[in-house]
């Protein structure tokens, strides 16, 4: 039950002055809420404001910095004119499909991985210095690597988002395996649970909210290694959209194709709160239904 | 059931030695003899972190003993058993799962076909009157509400060997007492024999066919009393008979010299 769902049940009573302080408290609660989206509004118009003040007024380098205005054009030629590399939306896609690729594979192996180390000892005594090791390979440098290795098409930027994407769900997941209730271990075998029923039953649900937080930050990762392989060598993608963008000297261009990428990280990320909610009505916290 | 007549749980000289997270050895429990006969209701009680939870841990089969024997309706144990239900000090209900797959769980674990085992845990759910629950998360649930999900789900299976590890310990002192009543109930029909750990006498007293007091860890049997009270019982009310008392001062002189040495070791330990 929410703290607000408790404080307007005192309504129904017959006590009007207990009423009326809720419908203030209600009024004032609207009031806040209206107040902190207008000071958000009127901050992005300041800052987005000033930007193209200073940038036309030229105390800023409009040919460097570019400004508000110049991006929304820029912003707006591609979508009705297209890039130079064929449709906004093709770029578009062709980025998020890569991401999403990677991302699938790289969270797969990290889950999968994260739980077996996480179960099997062993495993995770052979493993663990290895894996150590890997993760702090700076793994953005093996971008260049996988364009030798895949070519220019897709597969190398799904290969570095895949690195990128796999370390902090693996750790997760092993975080989350290591930190089962041993007492709902204990409680699965006596009721007749088989190791398999074990790891598929207990230790995977109770480590999905460890692996859901990953999930967030990781796809974020997957964006990034999808662009930045296509910055160094694609034939499509809004990387490499920044980088031609660079290489003609269109400061908006990269700005906008920065903002896309912003609006679509934002959808994503709106889609995995959306999924995460449904999988976890169990939890306390979204008890409020 | 199997048809020998033999005890339903017997540890011979059994010990367990841990390894602690330091290096050194902990020894939980030496040296342990305890039978429990078929359909006995036995009550160990002992000084707090005396080592009684070990007992449990070791006739379950999720712990072997470092020497000794454990026995299971004559069988050494080995692994966890399908004759055996657990009721755990804290809360061991799976929060993902509602009430009523909670109480499936172990029919499923088990291998019976789904529509059987819903039949079964609505049967059970029923019993331990929380019937209109059955889609509601544990975290919806009040903590004797929880408590009884674990019994359902832990009757559900048949045990023919029912460990209970201070199973009432966080509950309030009304919800304990309503608690262990709804216990003996659901026992009296099943014939299961119980070991029920805990450090309240007076609720070892009220349940039990025989009180063992355990001694200050390393946890051994110091001795074993018998419990001649009527049943059916009702726990409030058992608790006034004059007998009660007697033997709870009988118990008490026994118990509280190895509460005293442990509470003079923690004293020494602090110091």
């Amino acid at each position: 039950m929410s703290p607000e769902a408790a404080t307007t049940l005192p309504v129904t009573g017959t006590d009007t002055t207990k009423a009326g302080r809720a419908v203030t408290r209600a009024r004032a609660a609207r009031r806040r809420k209206l107040l902190i989206g207008g000071a958000r509004v009127l901050l992005l118009v300041a800052v987005l404001g000033l930007w193209e003040a200073l940038s036309r007024a030229a105390v800023i380098d409009p040919f460097n910095f570019s400004m508000p205005s110049k991006i929304w054009d820029q912003i707006w030629t591609w979508t009705t004119h297209g890039t130079a590399l064929g449709s906004l939306g093709e770029q578009v896609w062709f980025t998020l499909h890569e991401a999403l690729v990677g991302w699938i594979i790289g969270v797969i192996a990290g889950v999968v991985f994260g739980i077996a180390l996480g179960r099997i000892t062993f495993l995770a005594d052979v493993l663990g210095p290895y894996i150590k090791v890997l993760n702090s390979i700076p793994r953005i440098v093996l971008a260049p690597i996988f364009v030798i290795w895949f070519g220019l098409g897709p597969a190398s930027k799904v290969a570095s988002a895949v690195v990128l994407v796999f370390f902090p769900v693996f750790f997760n997941a092993f975080q989350g395996a290591r930190e089962v209730d041993r007492n709902l271990v204990a409680n699965a075998r006596i009721l007749g649970a088989s190791d398999r029923r074990v790891t598929l039953q207990v230790v995977i649900p109770s480590a999905t909210s460890w692996i859901f937080t990953s999930l967030h930050v990781s796809f974020g990762f997957a964006l990034i290694g999808a662009i930045v392989g296509e910055y160094i060598g694609a034939t499509k993608g809004v990387g490499l959209l920044v980088a031609q963008s660079q290489g003609t000297f269109n400061a908006a261009g990269v700005y906008a194709a920065m903002v896309i990428l912003a609006v679509v990280a934002l959808l994503a990320e709106g889609l995995l709160t959306f999924a995460e909610r449904r999988i976890f009505r169990w939890k306390p916290a979204d008890s409020d239904s | 059931m199997s048809t020998d007549t033999g005890p339903a749980i017997e540890l011979r000289g059994a010990s367990k030695t841990f390894r602690t997270p330091s290096g050194g050895l902990h020894t939980a429990v030496r040296e342990l003899d305890l039978t429990v006969g078929r359909g006995e209701f036995v009550a160990v009680v002992g000084p707090t972190g005396c080592g009684k939870s070990t007992t449990l841990t070791l006739v379950s089969g999720l712990e072997e003993p470092t020497e000794g024997e454990v026995l299971v309706a004559g069988e050494p144990v080995e692994g966890v058993g399908d004759k055996v239900g657990f009721v755990f000090q804290q809360d061991a209900t799976f929060p993902w799962r509602t009430v009523l797959s909670n109480v499936m769980a172990g029919p499923r674990f088990r291998g019976v076909p789904k529509a059987e085992a819903k039949a079964k845990a609505r049967e059970w759910l029923a019993r331990v009157g929380l019937a209109s629950f059955e889609d509601r998360y544990p975290h919806q649930l009040s903590g004797g509400q929880r408590k009884r999900v674990a019994l359902a789900a832990t009757f559900v299976n048949d045990p023919e060997i029912l460990l209970m590890d201070e199973p009432f310990s966080a509950l309030d002192v009304q919800t304990r007492a309503l608690m262990s009543d709804e216990l003996l109930e659901l026992w009296e029909g099943t014939g299961a024999s119980v070991v029920f750990v805990t450090h309240d006498l007076e609720e070892s007293i009220a349940l039990a066919d025989k009180v063992v007091v355990m001694t200050a860890g390393p946890a051994t049997v110091k001795q074993v009393f018998d419990i001649d009270l009527p049943r059916p019982r009702k726990v409030e009310s058992v608790r006034l008979l004059p007998e009660f008392i007697d033997i709870y001062r009988e118990i008490w002189e026994s118990l509280g010299e190895e509460v005293r040495i442990t509470r003079e070791r923690g004293a020494a330990d602090v110091a």
